[in-house]
């Protein structure tokens, strides 16, 4: 077997710098423990900012973040606007429509164009896997890649996002068994999130769905696989679901919502089977009465709008984390040259 | 001109020959080996330490020829094919536009005269456009010099059309070759579906995509009795099905390329879209299933799969990029390392890239035996060489092997007795 | 050289501060006391047992407010600020171990003012040292020191707070 010659970096060599810090945040999986740590403890402390009067720290003062969404998502782009905005960063939103035909290319002439204006990160979602990790190995070095959803592959701030829900909530992730239930197999949330409870030390990481939902070999990304809710929830102290597309009734996974709902969703009486303490979450949007009852989401166990809170903070923490990785980088490259 | 190549290993599929000796060609044919008294070289080639085998044969490249520029050209991929050792190459039919009918393929015909490089046998489509739905003009395909025709991966309508189209092609005794892949099971896939692709996030080609069609397939060739070829096999799986119906008795060959001998999907993790290919890598132990089904003849061949692009085809995430890589003029140097690996010995690695191929095509080449027409390649087996735009004669600079060090290279090939590729000296 | 003791710089700078809040008229039941990580916290609890005032204690973390961003990147190990009074129409005293350049009073400055409007702001720091960068002067010092080129001093704590010298390069 050859090994080829310079294979690209993976998503955790080409984000991480050479003295280990954050360059890049595209990926959770090849993140250190103590770096998702340091991501957590910073969150932590913006969300101290966000209970002073004036929710804005001037860190990225003159700095151009640049969201470039080429899939839609009016939530996640707000919430990644506002905590640029917090950093007090300039925010430049772009929304580009890909033709199908001619993807790879408009991605391309984009790049070309967006490094003429000199931002100095890029939050890009994107469909197809892989997108965010393409970007940062084609634009100028200086700029830092912020994932913000790429295909199924993976969306790491809202993994982050829930980490520290979870923790703000829990504490210690040792003693926790965490439950994900739903569309696994789309789902580039719950790919994160399995990889983050395990650097972290999750007891037990659990996905909970019927087979046409499921990965192939899902069990290799560190996780238990449950088809039957009442086993996968039996003494969950954390229960995330998972939004369930409507397309996937077209594509033969599923035969309807309803039935859906009567083996997956989550109720008042199937959440009786997690522990009495269990928090429930949802990335969001929810589909009430398809995967998660209204009376659940919006319920005691629910800290669904913690989480949102939580994303504006995460967001800031990585951004200027990975701002601060291109600055110190390009602050070594200068002496080193001088 | 009478030529002598002197003092190369010899190394002859057809005649299990392999021996350091002189071969010597005159008119274009091959006289014979060792010493001829009364033979008189006008030109005497020394090339002790090389290694001399039939011209490398091909099955299903792509040499661009019609189609865009900016993709290739018959001169850049012919060029390539010389320099990688092949002398005959039966390219793929889908080509803009693809090579449906007749008048296709005589024009292709004509170019191939008017390059003057390596020798262009053409794959015809077997339908129509290759769109599945209406039988190709396959008799005027075989007269105007297809030697056989090919849907390549392209799904036929349904079963009802795969019968008609083997049918009618065993009427005419016309070959048929295949790749196996169920269209609907690889829907939207661009990699191995198993772990790796679900950790990456993408959308999978399962083992079943290629067994599934191939059950199929093997049925309906039992059934009609035509004459088959399975292109680019990537399952050991598969391949114990291909393997089974050749013992019992079925007219059908096989081949493999080079990349699914080196390579798997643990390849993916970085994302480098030049290891996007069609069929996707596999697993580890399919891997070595399909090396193994090389070196003990079940599988007939080695292809090189060439599929040249422009840069930009490759310049996408992953899944958006265009499968394929540019292959021919590597081919050669990573059979050595199969074979410096122990995987096969060199007269099993000429086999499967002259002889085998050669076979399958029934157009002759891959012996060196007597009167057969002067097809040769030389290889030098110490030359050190780095892919590389200076380098490489493909417009395609598509393969992750590009600035990589690689040893063994094609030092010449002849047609017909014609040095075709002289280089690297 | 060697560097005062802590209780004496504690003492030092108590009895200043008494003397700076009488000639003020600071209402100590309105005086909030805000230490600033990490040093300036063990001193500002001090002052605070000290002055026996019944606003708890505040700390602030400027790390966030730093101005050397574009060199340095993001310091390590930032804490959230805690401000369990509100700053609006407030008077603060501001507490640090050392001020030199002043530039972490400035930045402090600068987040506190993203609370409210105070409505005056005292410093208070336990050495001071020359080297001022900005027109930023302490209401009250322990001492005023000064080093030999290269020389840093550093606030050890918080049990028992200690000082020492360290050599830079």
């Amino acid at each position: 077997m050859i090994d080829p010659a310079s294979r690209p970096g993976t998503p955790a060599q080409v984000q991480l710098g050479d003295d280990g810090r954050l360059r890049h945040f595209i990926d959770i999986e090849g993140l250190p423990k103590a770096l998702l740590t340091e991501i957590l403890d910073t969150a932590d402390s913006f969300r101290g900012v966000q209970e002073a009067q004036v929710k804005k720290v001037p860190l990225l003062r003159g700095k151009t973040v640049a969201n470039l969404f080429f899939e839609n998502s009016t939530r996640t782009r707000a919430t990644f606007e506002l905590a640029a905005k917090r950093l007090s960063a300039d925010v430049l939103n772009l929304d580009i429509k890909t033709s199908s035909t001619a993807k790879g290319e408009t991605l391309l002439d984009t790049l070309q164009n967006l490094e003429a204006m000199q931002a100095d990160a890029f939050v890009v979602r994107h469909s197809d896997s892989g997108a965010a990790h393409f970007i940062a190995s084609q634009v100028t070095p200086r700029v830092a890649i912020i994932n913000a959803g790429d295909g199924r592959h993976a969306h790491p701030t809202q993994a982050m996002l829930d980490m520290l829900t979870i923790r703000r909530h829990k504490g210690d992730f040792s003693r926790l068994r965490v439950a994900i239930v739903g569309d696994i197999l789309h789902s580039r949330v719950a790919r994160s999130q399995i990889l983050a409870l395990n650097t972290l030390g999750a007891a037990e990481v659990r996905v909970v769905a019927p087979r046409t939902l499921l990965p192939v070999d899902v069990e290799a990304l560190g996780c238990r696989v449950f088809t039957r809710l009442s086993e996968g929830l039996a003494g969950a102290d954390v229960v995330i679901a998972l939004r369930l597309q409507k397309e996937r009734m077209d594509g033969a996974l599923l035969p309807s919502e309803s039935e859906f709902y009567r083996h997956y969703g989550l109720t008042r009486d199937s959440l009786a089977w997690a522990h009495p303490e269990a928090i429930v979450m949802h990335p969001g949007p929810i589909n009430r009465g398809v995967e998660i009852e209204s009376a659940v989401a919006d319920g005691p166990r629910s800290v669904i709008l913690d989480q949102v809170t939580n994303g504006i903070a995460v967001r800031m923490a990585v951004l200027s984390m990975a701002v601060s990785g291109q600055t110190r980088e390009r602050e070594q490259r200068r002496q080193e040259t001088q | 001109m009478k030529l002598t190549l002197k003092g190369a290993r010899v190394i002859d599929p057809a005649s299990g020959i392999d021996r350091v000796t002189d071969l010597h060609l005159a008119a274009g044919r091959i006289v014979g080996l060792d010493a001829h008294p009364d033979f008189h070289a006008e030109k005497v080639l020394e090339l002790s330490g090389k290694w001399l085998l039939p011209g490398l044969v091909d099955i299903g490249a792509q040499l661009r020829e019609p189609g865009p520029r900016y993709k290739g050209s018959l001169e850049s991929e012919s060029a390539a094919a010389l320099a990688g050792g092949y002398t005959r190459v039966a390219v793929r039919p889908d080509t803009s536009p693809v090579l449906d009918s007749a008048s296709q393929v005589r024009t292709l015909h004509d170019r191939a005269q008017e390059v003057n490089g390596v020798r262009v046998v053409p794959l015809g489509a077997l339908t129509q456009g290759l769109e599945g739905r209406l039988l190709a003009n396959m008799a005027g395909l075989q007269g105007a010099g297809c030697v056989a025709l090919t849907n390549l991966r392209r799904p036929l309508a349904d079963a009802r059309v795969l019968r008609r189209c083997l049918e009618y092609a065993a009427t005419h005794d016309i070959p048929v070759h295949f790749q196996a892949q169920e269209a609907a099971l690889a829907a939207g896939g661009c990699a191995h579906e198993g772990a790796l692709a679900s950790r990456l996030g993408l959308p999978g080609i399962p083992e079943s995509a290629e067994t599934t069609a191939l059950a199929q397939w093997l049925l309906l060739i039992e059934q009609t009795g035509v004459r088959a070829h399975v292109a680019h096999l990537s399952t050991a799986r598969g391949l114990e099905m291909v393997a089974e119906a050749k013992a019992r008795g079925l007219p059908v060959t096989c081949d493999v390329t080079m990349a699914q001998l080196h390579w798997t999907d643990a390849t993916l993790a970085g994302f480098d879209a030049n290891f996007h290919l069609e069929p996707p890598l596999r697993r580890e132990a399919d891997r070595q299933a399909l090396c193994q089904g090389v070196a003990d003849g079940r599988i007939d061949a080695i292809v090189s799969g060439h599929l040249p692009h422009e840069q930009a085809a490759k310049l996408a995430p992953f899944a958006a990029s265009e499968p394929g890589m540019s292959s021919l003029e590597t081919v050669w140097a990573l059979g050595q390392a199969l074979v410096d690996e122990g995987v096969l010995d060199p007269l099993t690695l000429a086999a499967r890239l002259s002889l085998g191929p050669a076979r399958v095509l029934g157009q002759g080449g891959g012996g060196l035996a007597a009167g057969e027409a002067a097809d040769l390649a030389v290889f030098d087996p110490e030359a050190e060489w780095t892919p590389s735009g200076d380098t490489l004669r493909s417009a395609g600079l598509n393969t992750p092997l590009l600035g990589r060090p690689l040893k063994g290279r094609a030092l010449l090939t002849l047609v017909e007795g014609d040095i075709r590729h002289s280089g690297f000296l | 050289m060697t560097l005062p003791e802590i209780p004496a710089l504690l003492d030092s700078l108590e009895a200043r501060l008494e003397l700076c809040l009488d000639r003020l008229a600071v209402d100590r039941d309105r005086l909030a006391v805000v230490g600033i990580h990490t040093g300036g916290v063990w001193v500002a609890e001090q002052l605070h047992m000290r002055l026996g005032l019944p606003t708890p204690l505040g700390t602030l973390d400027i790390g966030f407010w730093r101005d050397d961003f574009d060199h340095q990147g993001l310091p390590e190990g930032i804490r959230a600020s805690d401000l369990p009074f509100a700053v609006e129409g407030r008077d603060i005293l501001l507490v640090d171990d050392v001020i030199m350049s002043g530039r972490t009073i400035r930045a402090a400055l600068n987040e506190l003012f993203d609370y409210g409007r105070p409505r005056r702001v005292l410093l208070a720091s336990l050495l001071s040292l020359p080297g001022r960068e900005l027109p930023i002067q302490p209401d009250a010092c322990g001492a005023e020191l000064s080093l030999a080129p290269g020389q840093r001093v550093k606030l050890q704590g918080p049990d028992p707070l200690t000082l020492s010298l360290v050599e830079r390069r």
